[in-house]
């Protein structure tokens, strides 16, 4: 950066600013239309009632914080949804991640020790990262047709006398939440596993050498160099990782058509957020929702921003 | 000494075959978690309805075709047009992003403005923002401007792509020295003719790796295409999925539903077969600084 930085200001005689600012032009031009004014009539809406009831339309009136307000009030079983589906987009992100980041730090350690020397590497790395290309709505669609009480794999279970009858997966809240988190799983550890790959293949490596000479064990060499020196990419992977935990939606949206089944115990907030804006038309609710949302992201990104930008400077 | 010595050395590699058997049981068991629903998809897609009332099988059918034509032909989700529809939107995004992201990398890249810093900044803070946060007025803004049920408010908006961008300009920290750009004005190149003519074929890698990536995930998007559109002619295939979840199920020729799903995913699984290893080095190379 540094060294670009001078050559650039050895050509100061000429001046090419306007080029610049032309070429970045249209990225913002489109920035402005399509997200940054979107984003800011979201939060306009937020304080708006404007709902259609039927055929009747229902504001906009100026209301406050009062979606707000009606966000967090308890309903007639005393549970607020918002923090109900909160917490389900919590669980749901968990019950994947810690697979993925687990596994994927596993394999990554794998694919990259000289002493195991894995054979047939591409082939695996190809494998795993096949289901992060697949179009997460099929995959969803798959597996509910696997699944269901007369798919192959209570086919499988009847056969094998697991089990005596069909078991169906989508009456039971683990069962839903459990393919959930295994379908997210599989989408995500192959992606996982390749970043930090990458990251512990740009660890100095007499590093490692260093180590085994002082006479570490595998397990010594892990978490004394290896994972301090992996820290920041770690740390990345799971924040970026959070940010698309957040916006969970196509997997539980297909696989219980929408209604976050049962008892929508699989209800993610951006499934809310979708009813609220494309079955009721309630664009105050709506908004409230998102800035919500908007604000928990903002708060992750920052770490993000922190993280890719620190070597910038 | 040199007895203890060939018994450690024993030891260890027995230990070495041990912990490989390992890792390779664990690497297979993890590879064909992976690859046995799309195994099942494969076999179940090329099984008659009632022969998938039938039970359970590990091995394909002959009815692959049958399914094939009956997918292709039914009457209430037409695929074709539905794949038709999303190649429209998925090439159009990759072609857009692609050549815009590679313009504003390039406008920070090469050359020195006041604002430089503050856009670098600003794109780089915005970069993982989803835009389902932005949706109410997103969807607000296109209903007022009749934009509903048209393919403008999916494609326009990757114009603008923090990710693309960042990896790009990253492309062009290792691979584009100023010299180049020096050089061309030497010869009289004016500055668009240079990005166009001497840039843009440079970056050809990083620009084949980027379409990948956003012909894959436009093709499988689904938030937003179902927010905007809602006509039967101009869905795209997603859509078409979801409409299938939603349909009455038990009616549906089982061999029929496996097919749809099939030629969903199918059309990536070919690209990827063809290019996995240049999309496996793609997924690195922008996300983290080295």
């Amino acid at each position: 950066m540094s060294r670009q930085n001078s050559r650039l200001s050895r050509r100061k005689s000429i001046s090419y600013a306007k080029w610049g600012y032309l070429f970045i032009a249209p990225f913002f031009i489109i920035y402005a239309i399509f997200t940054l004014y979107p984003q800011l009539l979201t939060i306009y809406n937020s304080f708006f009632e404007n709902y259609r009831s039927g055929l009747r339309q229902v504001g906009p009136t100026y209301v406050g914080f009062e979606n707000y307000v009606k966000l967090f009030t308890p309903d007639k079983t005393g549970s607020i949804d918002i923090l109900k589906y909160t917490w389900n987009t919590i669980v749901l992100w968990v019950g994947g991640a810690i697979p993925q980041i687990t596994i994927a730090l596993l394999l990554a350690i794998f694919f990259t020790s000289y002493r195991l020397n894995i054979r047939g590497q591409q082939f695996f790395k190809t494998v795993i990262y096949m289901p992060n290309l697949i179009m997460a709505s099929a995959f969803s669609m798959l597996f509910f047709t696997l699944f269901s009480t007369v798919g192959p794999v209570n086919d499988l279970l009847l056969n094998a006398g697991v089990i005596p009858e069909p078991y169906d997966f989508f009456a039971e809240k683990i069962s839903v939440r459990g393919l959930i988190m295994l379908m997210n799983f599989l989408l995500w550890f192959g992606n996982t596993t390749i970043l930090l790959m990458a990251g512990i293949m740009g660890i100095d490596q007499t590093l490692f050498d260093a180590a085994q000479i002082d006479g570490a064990s595998s397990v010594q060499v892990f978490f004394r160099v290896t994972l301090p020196l992996l820290m920041p990419i770690l740390i990345y992977t799971i924040i970026t990782a959070m940010i698309g935990g957040l916006q969970m939606f196509d997997v539980p949206q297909i696989l219980t058509n929408g209604g976050g089944t049962p008892n929508r115990t699989s209800m993610t907030l951006i499934m809310y957020l979708n009813n609220y804006l494309k079955t009721s038309k309630n664009y105050g609710m709506a908004g409230a929702i998102s800035v919500i949302i908007f604000i928990i992201t903002g708060i992750l990104s920052l770490f993000v921003y922190r993280s890719l930008t620190r070597k910038e400077d | 000494m040199d007895v203890r010595n060939t018994y450690d050395s024993r030891k260890a590699k027995i230990m070495l075959t041990i912990s490989r058997i390992v890792v390779y049981a664990i690497l297979i068991f993890l590879s064909i978690l992976c690859l046995f629903a799309f195994w099942m998809l494969f076999v179940n897609a090329s099984r008659s309805h009632s022969d998938l009332q039938g039970g359970f099988q590990l091995l394909p059918d002959t009815y692959l075709l049958t399914n094939l034509v009956n997918a292709w032909n039914d009457a209430s989700i037409n695929i074709p047009r539905g794949m038709f529809n999303s190649f429209i939107v998925a090439a159009s995004t990759a072609l857009l992003t692609t050549y815009f992201s590679t313009l504003t990398a390039y406008g920070i890249y090469a050359y020195n403005f006041r604002l430089k810093k503050l856009a670098f900044t600003f794109i780089m803070a915005v970069m993982v923002i989803p835009n389902q946060v932005s949706a109410v007025g997103f969807y607000q803004m296109c209903v007022k401007q009749g934009w509903t049920n048209s393919y403008l408010p999916l494609v326009l908006p990757s114009i603008a792509a923090p990710v693309v961008f960042f990896y790009m300009k990253q492309y062009m920290e290792s691979v584009l020295p100023m010299e180049i750009v020096d050089a061309a004005r030497v010869d009289g190149s004016g500055e668009f003719y240079t990005f166009n003519r001497i840039i843009l074929p440079m970056m050809k890698p990083a620009l084949a790796v980027q379409m990948i990536f956003s012909f894959v995930t436009s093709w499988n998007n689904y938030f937003m295409p179902a927010l905007i559109l809602d006509k039967a002619e101009m869905k795209t295939v997603p859509l078409m999925i979801a409409q299938l979840r939603s349909a009455d199920y038990s009616k549906f020729d089982m061999g029929k539903v496996y097919m749809f799903i099939l030629l969903a995913i199918l059309p990536v699984i070919v690209v990827y077969m063809f290019l996995s290893k240049y999309i496996i080095k793609g997924v690195t190379a922008g996300s983290v600084k080295g």
